[in-house]
């Protein structure tokens, strides 16, 4: 037994409670001790990656038990490859974070930092339904902390709002679990795979009501209309760094229903099939428009990085929805980029809210701020990227999402919706970027000349590795794809998970 | 016996259901709890209703009850106690630095505050 795939998930809970206990009132030691603790786990996570590159799938028994008894970790592909993009982005942000100072005007972010990804690195590696919703609270109660950093109280406001609507999700969650432990008497994911297909047709009531209510639940997490209004307030207005971090919140979700309803509610099963796609294509379809409108809308950048990442789930739910390895494989590098492309955005906001002191994200003709045209430069890049323009990888993503749903039914009209919408989201970023970076307001005597005031230069260089990891993403694109497709071709095929988890081989 | 116990269920929900949609933190917070306690009895109810039944399997016991529901609702019972706690300390902040106890955002409220820290 793998004993290092349980280290992205030890690891991060020892350090948090360390960082609580013993270093509570050194800020230096905290960011030292943090920022080592997320290098070590992306350590571990390439050596899992080069590991799951194998193509074999390794089962951690907790406890030694063997499953379905016990829990089980599960380290395939896509596991391996969302816990590696999990801790590039979280390296980066916490970056970001030390050296904008976010990391200090609250107290516990380390702490709560390092819980969020103990729940993220947990949530991609169990292979329990029970297991992952105890997962997603733990990602939850971190995130209602991390959401509320540093106060305010329209921050407090939306954090009510944010954990009330996730308390119902995890309350439907419970019954989605009840119900299906109720019709299969089982929770380990490959066991439910194993007993959903032995339910006849004709008795399956239950299991899609318990395969729709878990649907329901994902879909609340990848902001899928229409349940997707926790997401615009909580982007908003949580601090630049955590919503840069809640970019891989809402793909926790996505990886969910690909998981799901790839291994236990697969396209094969009878009683589910053509349960959820339909429905999932028009609602995906219905959020990439609500996001790009959104971005157009936007009266403030903070909204408007909100809206482009409801948009940018909104392609990657439509690629899933095909759930056939080529829409699969679209998805998965849409995923990568959407995470990235979407963390720059909240970033590169930051730093504009930073700089215009009072005016803060409102998209309107400001004085000129300080670093002015490198600050342009990032927001291009970004835009570029968010909006699916050449040359980065926003545009190879919509490429390849576009090129998968040839086979697919309503091809006509996703090509029609995502073309649009791109449309409609590059108009709103050039009007925004035009507003806020090229109408300079004229300077008056009372304007507050705080252009001179020296910048600190670490943020500047996380936003640029993070710009730089969307760069390697549109280069590396080729190479990539190779990894990429042999994960939807091991999702879709979904015995080698089941035969490795149960033993049965 | 399970006509009483699933009507329970119903009513809780129900009541939990109208309780979130009043949009006021205090009774939104007792509607979530209600809405717990629902479907802490739900998961308990999932693993069929047993009475009388030892949890475990023994030797010359040939009839017992699920156990692993009840671990289940035990994990429940403990992370929705948790966030309970977590929501009540949150609402309450949010009305005394707000004010104001209304759980929707509206709009045009200093559209400049996203950036107070």
């Amino acid at each position: 037994m793998n004993h290092w795939i349980i280290a992205p998930v030890v690891l991060p809970a020892v350090l948090a409670a360390v960082l609580t206990l013993t270093m509570r009132h050194h800020p230096l030691l905290q960011r030292v001790f943090s920022l080592a603790g997320v290098l070590a786990v992306l350590a571990v996570a390439l050596g899992l990656m080069l590991h799951a590159a194998t193509g074999a799938i390794e089962v951690y028994e907790l406890g030694n038990w063997p499953a379905p008894f016990g829990i089980v970790l599960v380290l395939d592909r896509l596991s391996a490859l969302m816990v590696l993009l999990t801790a590039v982005l979280a390296g980066l942000v916490l970056l970001y974070a030390i050296g904008s100072g976010w990391d200090q005007r609250g107290n516990n972010f380390h702490a709560l930092f390092q819980f969020q990804l103990m729940g993220i690195f947990g949530a991609f590696l169990t292979g329990d339904a029970f297991n992952l919703f105890v997962f997603f609270e733990v990602l939850l109660i971190a995130s209602y902390g991390l959401m509320i950093h540093a106060g305010g109280a329209r921050r407090l406001k939306a954090g009510v709002q944010y954990v009330i609507y996730n308390l119902l999700g995890s309350t439907l969650f419970l019954f989605a679990l009840g119900t299906l432990y109720a019709v299969t008497g089982t929770l380990n994911m490959a066991d439910l795979a194993v007993r959903a297909a032995e339910i006849p047709v004709e008795d399956s009531a239950l299991l899609r009501v318990g395969a729709m209510l878990l649907f329901l639940v994902f879909a609340i997490k990848a902001a899928l209309l229409p349940l997707h209004f926790w997401l615009p307030e909580t982007y908003a207005e949580a601090p630049a760094p955590v919503a840069a971090l809640f970019a891989i919140m809402t793909k926790v979700g996505a990886y969910a229903i690909l998981r799901m309803y790839t291994l236990v509610f697969g396209p094969d099963l009878g009683a589910t099939a053509d349960l959820i796609d339909n429905m999932m294509i028009y609602a995906a379809l219905i959020t990439i428009a609500a996001g790009m409108i959104g971005i157009l809308g936007a009266k403030r950048l903070g909204r408007l990085a909100a809206f482009a990442s409801i948009g940018s789930m909104g392609t990657l739910l439509i690629a899933i929805a095909g759930f056939r390895p080529e829409t699969t494989a679209a998805a998965i590098y849409y995923m990568l980029h959407s995470t990235f492309a979407a963390a720059l955005l909240f970033l590169v906001v930051d730093l504009v809210r930073e700089r215009r002191g009072e005016m803060g994200g409102a998209i309107q003709p400001g004085p000129k701020m300080a670093q002015h045209g490198l600050i342009a430069a990032l927001f291009f890049g970004a835009a570029i990227a968010s909006a699916g323009m050449p040359p980065l990888s926003g545009f190879i993503g919509k490429l390849l999402v576009l090129d998968a749903v040839r086979e697919m039914q309503e091809v006509w009209l996703i090509w029609t919706v995502i073309l649009a919408t791109s449309l409609v989201a590059v108009l709103g970023f050039a009007q925004a970027g035009s507003m806020v970076f090229w109408k300079l307001a004229p300077v008056t005597d009372d304007t507050p000349q705080e252009a001179s005031a020296p910048q600190p230069a670490l943020p500047i260089v996380a936003v640029c590795a993070m710009l730089g990891a969307v760069i390697a993403l549109s280069v590396f694109a080729g190479p990539m794809m190779g990894y990429i497709e042999a994960t939807a071709t091991q999702l879709h095929a979904p015995d080698g998970y089941i035969a490795a988890v149960l033993g049965t081989n | 016996m399970e006509l009483l116990f699933a009507t329970a269920i119903g009513l809780l929900t129900a009541a939990g259901i109208y309780l979130v949609l009043r949009l006021r933190s205090f009774p939104v917070i007792i509607g979530i709890s209600l809405l717990t306690y629902a479907v802490n009895l739900f998961l308990f109810g999932a693993g069929r209703l047993a009475i009388n039944l030892p949890p475990v399997l023994r030797k010359g016991v040939e009839t017992y009850t699920d156990p692993l529901p009840q671990a289940l609702v035990l994990t429940a019972i403990v992370i929705s106690f948790g966030m309970t706690a977590v929501v009540v300390m949150l609402a309450l902040g949010a009305y005394l630095s707000g004010r104001e106890d209304s759980v929707n955002m509206e709009d045009g409220t200093a559209p400049d505050q996203e950036n107070e820290a």
